[in-house]
């Protein structure tokens, strides 16, 4: 077996996948010898014209150059100099068009050439004795040679490998159409290039150098080896043409069958490429001590009259070269830098040759046919049998499409050399180079993004720790001479927080309600409040309906308890009776309505968390439950006389010094007495469901005992709203007045709900009527709570932070609340539907009942809206109306309830004679009609008790 | 005996695996949440705050907590597609409206007009201002990320956002130069 090196050396070559035979076109321009052009009127030299970074600048503008004369300072970093193309004058530093397809503008040096082309002074040599590599290195750097090939790699770096090189291959395939500039520079520069190449073996030490160069260039190839006769070590081989055998990596596998890497680099591999041209470059820097100022590039394409090579100084506009070879742009005249494969047409032909330019091609446009209409991918494969490096172009075609960054990548996107050769072959003429070229400046400027990124983010985690650093010093600071502060005062407040925190969770339902009201008064306008009650109004029903399920479990669970339960219950509210009795003369005797308020709703708070417990207690139990909740009641409002005064004054003392503290303790104290209302409403059902069970007495007894407690409830609120009219006359103090008495007034309405309550308890004392009387009757208990409910909770909603507004809003609110609590009963309604006990009477009379409390609600409601109309516009008057307002609808709400009632208890009275007749349907006619008589009756006499009061208000 | 063999065979597998399963916990530890780890990587790190959250790190704990991938005002639509398919969720248009490609933008200060009062240098997330008391501030370009929070704290609005200059490396092909046919 051969080695590889024997293998190279007997001559054997290789084959690269893929490639394509596109026309040469090269004869147009190889004919003659390389031209010179005349001197350009000014050179524009761009600092960066290679990859890396650009020098530093050495020269100013206004001075005078030698030719040769460097102009930047090369730094680190890849960066390499510009030297002065001719002696002349720098005119202008400034941004202008590069070599780049988008001619974006580059800082650039402007030379004005003064005509003398006059060398500043060379430091020759005739051989490389006594310079060592890193001299050498030294030398090509600041010759400032970059790769001539076309990607512009610095040498130096090329040549300063860290890595072995076995072999030094010279690129002299020059493969792409067209080009000719390696051609004609081997064809008459030979010697220089194997000086160049020397110079590189010097450095590198290859096992061999290999100079490739395609067999259509038999002169090249013949000067070439004759050029390197002398020298062993240097084969020179001519290779089968095809393109792109000129690229790196393919020219690497032809000569010496290695594959570079995806991702790496030919030295990985021990390879070195290097072009001929760039090796000419150095043997002048070397030998000559000529800095790299001119090439050779190749002007050609049909629209040039002379196509030829030219020595083109670095910094020539395009233009200047073009015309200088004769020059009739066609229509739509492309002028393209490059080869027709790989290079870009220039947006402008006012750029200059750089280092890397090795043809300006001027087609017209039959030699090279305008890209056409890029059609649907046949799926045909062409493109991957093209492909030198094996990719699949379509795959790539179809991620860089739909932008999928990562599979590109996947694919080894970055392996493909941009050759062109799958667009070349493709059917569809889909610009397929042109989608990587553009995903892969995508994937570029991702991955700059994250690496960025990933640096923000650690200086942003570094100065996260210095703030936290800086603070902890600080506080250390602070701590040392605050030592003597108390331990103790620290522990007391953690755990205040400590208890604050423990007790969120359980106010979360009120701590909702206060951040609605709070929500509404931030938007202020009453137009936001509609939507918002419809969300209190549903989570009401909800409510409603969860207690009523209650309710109807503990209904289930007591039935079977024994009868001895009415008797101690009787006791167990007579008690309690006495008590609220006591209770209420308290509160009514108060004569600090501030006081009186607060502190009734903490004692009503207390009361309803004791009223809570013997409830729970009573499921179990429900004669003991019955007697302890009494006694706890009776203990509830015994408490509640005494720490009145105490926690009423403390309490009032922070509510109403400061308007703003005041307004959110109220805020706090609504949603307490909000919270208690709810308890209370709880503790209300099941005792109220505790009767029924004793079928007999109790069941009548509670439909009086509630009547009456209905009657005192609504003395009770009568009571109230005088004092809450009363106030607001001064239009001034009114508003604040009327915030006051609303509250004042819902603290009322709570109370009378208690009185109720109470009241309600007490009934078995006649022990003889109907059990659907009792059914009604709990019925209407029920409504009469949700309505007070329902008045007040929407109230509690929207507080009244803006006295003028609030007032308004205020009486908004509770017309709406009030029409929501009837609508709210004639939804409850079917309840009554649930409780008769009797069936065939019960059916008939609830009908009744519910046509009569429709039309009662009705009639309510339509009352109501006239007031609703009436809302004040005028921002003074805006209390006294409203107060008047609140007066109307209350007893409009009366009147509904105090109409339904009667008729109500007068069906169940005939329910009961019906009993005997059991003719229900016959007289349920006249029962309707007498009851619409008797509610007539009704309704006009609490027209006129309303009137009265209203003139006593406005009075 | 042979039950013997098979507790004593037992009790070894036990051990080794016993001393696998505990190598493993130790050299495969993970230290975070890992799915916070992959979403900070795919925020833009520009620490501006514009999601609501003091930083990137903080969204990425939201998101990966189930807060919407849309917040990202300077990631544009990319960022919200890489958090979209990363969470497995439904990719929306971004929150605020904003446009799809953010125009990428550094702060500069003008520095005549500088009084030097460190408002900025305080503002500024990742540090990429430097300067000192009534000595005139000045912004690394490099390190600035575009977030803005510098501009509103100058008392003197002598700070611009100017957008990133496109330069050679950043200009991409434009492959709306191939033209586009409507086919009806």
């Amino acid at each position: 077996m051969e080695t590889l090196l024997e293998q190279i050396e007997s001559g054997k070559l290789w084959q690269f996948p893929g490639g394509i035979h596109p026309p040469e076109q090269k004869s147009l321009s190889n004919q003659a010898a390389i031209g010179s052009l005349p001197l350009p009127e000014y050179l524009v030299l761009p600092l960066k014209q290679h990859i890396g970074a650009n020098g530093q600048l050495l020269v100013n503008k206004g001075d005078h150059v030698l030719k040769g004369q460097v102009l930047t300072q090369p730094g680190t970093n890849w960066s390499l100099p510009i030297h002065a193309p001719t002696s002349g004058t720098i005119t202008d530093i400034k941004p202008m068009p590069s070599a780049h397809p988008s001619a974006m503008p580059e800082l650039s040096i402007v030379l004005t050439p003064d005509g003398n082309d006059a060398w500043c002074e060379l430091e020759t040599r005739a051989s490389l004795d006594g310079l060592d590599n890193k001299a050498l290195i030294d030398i090509i750097h600041h010759a400032g040679i970059a790769g001539m090939g076309g990607a512009g790699f610095p040498t130096y770096v090329k040549a300063d490998s860290a890595k072995t090189i076995e072999y030094l291959v010279v690129n002299g395939v020059e493969c792409e159409p067209y080009i000719t500039a390696d051609d004609m520079l081997m064809r008459e520069r030979a010697q220089d290039i194997i000086r160049g190449m020397e110079v590189m073996m010097s450095i590198l030490s290859p096992q061999c150098a290999l100079v490739g160069i395609e067999d259509n260039k038999p002169e090249a190839l013949a000067a070439m080896q004759q050029a390197a006769k002398h020298n062993n070590k240097i084969l020179v081989r001519s290779i089968p043409t095809k393109y792109p055998s000129g690229g790196e990596k393919q020219l690497i596998k032809v000569l010496t069958s290695k594959e570079v890497p995806s991702g790496g680099i030919p030295a990985d591999v021990g390879v070195l490429v290097q072009n001929v041209g760039t090796l000419f470059a150095v043997s002048e820097a070397v030998y000559e001590g000529k800095p790299l100022i001119e090439r050779v590039v190749t002007v050609t394409g049909n629209t040039i009259h002379k196509p030829q090579n030219v020595w083109a100084l670095l910094g020539t506009e395009v233009k200047h070269l073009v015309y200088s070879q004769g020059f009739t742009p066609v229509e739509d005249q492309r002028v393209i830098m490059g080869g027709p494969m790989m290079g870009f047409t220039l947006p402008t032909v006012r750029i200059p040759v750089v280092k890397t330019t090795n043809c300006i091609l001027a087609p017209d446009n039959q030699e090279l046919a305008v890209a056409g209409q890029e059609q649907a991918c046949i799926r045909c494969s062409a493109c991957a049998d093209a492909c030198p490096q094996t990719l699949l172009p379509q795959q790539l075609q179809w991620f860089a499409k739909g932008q999928e960054y990562d599979k590109l990548e996947e694919y080894n996107l970055f392996d493909c050399i941009e050759c062109g050769a799958c667009s070349y072959v493709c059917p569809s003429e889909i610009p397929l180079v042109q989608y990587y070229r553009v995903a892969k400046a995508e994937i570029r400027e991702q991955k700059l993004e994250k690496v960025k990124a990933e640096r923000a983010k650690e200086r942003f985690e570094a100065r996260k720790a210095r703030l936290e650093r800086e603070q902890e010093e600080r506080q250390n600071r602070h701590k040392r001479p605050a030592r003597s502060a108390p331990a103790k005062d620290k522990a007391k407040v953690s755990e205040a927080l400590e208890r604050v925190k423990q007790k969120r969770p359980e106010q979360s339902a009120v701590q909702a309600a206060i951040e609605r009201a709070k929500a509404k008064k931030a938007e202020g306008d009453t137009s936001a409040l509609e939507p918002d009650n419809s969300a209190v109004a549903l989570e009401r029903a909800k409510r409603k309906e969860q207690a009523r399920k209650y309710k109807e479990e503990k209904a289930g669970s007591d039935t079977g308890s024994a009868p001895k339960d009415a008797v101690a219950a009787a006791i167990a509210r007579a008690k309690a009776k006495k008590a609220v009795q006591a209770a209420d003369t308290v509160e009514s005797q108060e004569q600090d309505p501030r006081k009186a308020a607060v502190a009734a709703a903490i004692a009503r708070a207390k009361a309803k968390k004791s009223g809570d417990e013997p409830k729970q207690g009573s499921e179990d139990d429900p004669r003991k439950a019955a007697v302890a909740a009494a006694i706890a009641r009776a203990k509830a409002k015994k408490a509640e006389q005494d720490p009145e005064h105490n926690s009423a004054s403390a309490s009032d003392d922070v509510k109403t010094d400061d308007p703003r503290k005041a307004a959110v303790a109220a805020a706090i104290a609504r949603a307490k007495a909000k919270k208690a209302a709810k308890e209370a409403e709880q503790v209300e059902e099941p005792v109220v469901d505790d009767e029924p069970e004793d079928p007999r007495k109790a069941a009548v007894a509670a439909a009086i005992a509630r009547a009456k407690a209905k009657k005192a409830a609504k003395e009770a609120e009568q009571v109230e709203e005088p004092v809450v009219d009363d106030e607001p006359e001064d239009p001034r103090k009114a508003a604040v007045a009327a915030a006051i008495a609303r509250a004042k007034a819902k603290k009322a309405a709570k109370e009378a709900e208690q009185v109720e309550e109470p009241v309600v308890d007490d009934e078995p004392e006649d022990p003889r009527k109907a059990a659907v009387a009792a059914a009604i009757a709990r019925a209407k208990a029920k409504k009469a709570a949700k309505e007070a409910e329902q008045v007040e909770e929407p109230v509690v909603d929207d507080e009244p932070e803006d006295p003028r507004q609030a007032a308004v809003a205020a009486a908004i609110a509770r017309a709406k609340a009030k029409k929501a609590a009837k609508e709210a009963e004639q939804v409850e309604e079917p309840v009554v539907d649930d409780e008769p006990e009797d069936p065939r009477k019960a059916a008939v009379a609830a009908a009744i009942a519910h046509a009569k409390a429709k039309k009662a609600a009705k009639e309510a409601e339509q009352e109501e809206e006239p007031v609703v109309d009436d809302e004040p516009e005028d921002p003074r008057k805006a209390a006294v109306a409203a107060a008047i307002a609140r007066a109307k609808a209350k007893k409009a709400a009366k009147e509904a309830e105090q109409e339904e009632e009667p008729v109500v208890d007068d069906k169940t009275e005939e329910d009961v004679s019906l009993d005997d007749d059991t003719q229900t349907e016959a007289l349920s006619p006249e029962d309707k009609r007498k009851a619409a008589i008797r509610a007539a009756v009704e309704r006009a006499k609490a027209k006129k008790k309303a009137q009265e009061q209203e003139g006593n208000d406005l009075s | 005996m042979t039950l013997l063999y098979a507790l004593i065979a037992i009790g070894a597998l036990a051990l080794v695996f016993g001393l696998i399963l505990g190598y493993a916990a130790i050299k495969y530890r993970v230290e975070s949440n890992p799915i916070v780890d992959q979403v900070d990587a795919i925020l833009p790190q520009t620490q501006c705050g514009q999601c609501g959250y003091p930083g990137c790190r903080p969204y990425a704990e939201a998101i990966a907590n189930g807060d919407e991938v849309n917040k990202c005002p300077p990631g544009g639509e990319a960022t919200v597609k890489k958090l979209a398919d990363l969470m497995g969720i439904e990719a929306k248009p971004l929150a605020g409206g904003e446009e799809a490609e953010p125009i990428k933008k550094v702060a500069y200060i003008r520095e005549d007009e500088c009084i030097g009062c460190t408002k900025c240098i305080q503002a500024c997330p990742v540090d990429a201002i430097v300067g000192a008391t009534r000595q005139m501030h000045t912004v690394i370009a490099d390190e600035c990320t575009g977030c803005d929070l510098c501009v509103e704290p100058c008392p003197v609005d002598c700070i611009d956002m100017i957008p990133v200059a496109e330069t050679k490396q950043s200009w991409k092909w434009q492959i709306d130069a191939i033209p586009v046919k409507q086919l009806d």
